[in-house]
């Protein structure tokens, strides 16, 4: 991996991360869905497009979906997916600290397993 | 916080619909940069070709439709489910990625990056045998 890889997947999971959490926050705010007929899942997703969140949120995945790009445009989808899941390190920690999410020590082993599987993945 | 059994069925249902749209979705992404070509030059007249081609390609527009299915799935799920449970939950989509890669790129993956993908899964699985939501329901 060269330095501008490096640099690139660093916004990618930055952005792709704070996006999510972003959006998580907006869908806990809007609540859970429970009738999935096309008009009540329209009127769900307006809701939530009317948080400011949720457009921080995808402001912050527009600038990593761009960056995936241009790492597509360099590296092997097989390698560049899975380094992505670097991601789950810090959606645990963003997660716990900032969502009030409560994980458990099972899932920080998960957590664990895919930052061995990353670094397998680097390797190879 | 035990859940209800309707609940842990449609995560189930819609994680897997993410894995499928979601790994296809940067197969495709990855067909459309290849086609045209390895971003090198930085200035920004020959950045703005790049996007105005980008956005010409075919591929990156499939691609960029399976996300948005990814994405609309991705939202309802977390409506209920822990953000720490899901994004793990779905890694699954990283071995799809590579079965993709491997089938329909012709990407040469060399055996440790499938144990790495593994392993990957391997997480993925104990991730998904806790509970799907730990907070209090609001």
């Amino acid at each position: 991996m060269t330095g501008r890889d490096a640099a690139f997947l660093f916004i990618v999971i930055f952005g792709g991360t704070g996006g999510e959490l972003a959006v998580t926050h907006t869908m806990k705010r809007v609540g859970e869905v429970q009738s999935f007929y096309p008009h009540h899942l329209l009127r769900v997703i307006l809701r939530a497009f009317r948080s400011g969140w949720m457009w921080f949120g995808l402001s912050l995945m527009t600038i990593s979906f761009f960056s995936l790009l241009m790492l597509l445009s360099w590296e092997n989808v097989s390698f560049v997916v899975p380094v992505t899941a670097l991601s789950y390190v810090l959606g645990a920690f963003g997660g716990k600290f900032l969502l009030g999410e409560r994980v458990e020590p099972r899932r920080w082993v998960g957590v664990a397993l895919v930052c061995l599987g990353v670094l397998l993945v680097c390797v190879g | 916080m035990k859940l209800p059994h309707r609940l842990h069925g449609k995560t189930i249902c819609l994680i897997g619909l993410m894995a499928i749209f979601g790994s296809l979705g940067d197969v495709l992404l990855r067909k459309g940069m290849k086609q045209i070509g390895a971003v090198s030059n930085w200035h920004p007249e020959a950045l703005l070709t790049t996007f105005d081609r980008t956005f010409h390609s075919g591929p990156i527009w499939l691609g960029i439709s399976s996300l948005l299915l990814f994405f609309i799935a991705y939202l309802l799920v977390l409506s209920w489910a822990d953000y720490s449970y899901v994004q793990p939950a779905s890694a699954t989509g990283y071995l799809f990625v590579a079965v993709l890669g491997y089938l329909l790129l012709g990407e040469v993956v060399p055996w440790m990056r499938w144990i790495g993908v593994l392993v990957i899964c391997l997480g993925v699985l104990l991730v998904g045998g806790t509970p799907p939501r730990t907070t209090e329901e609001r």
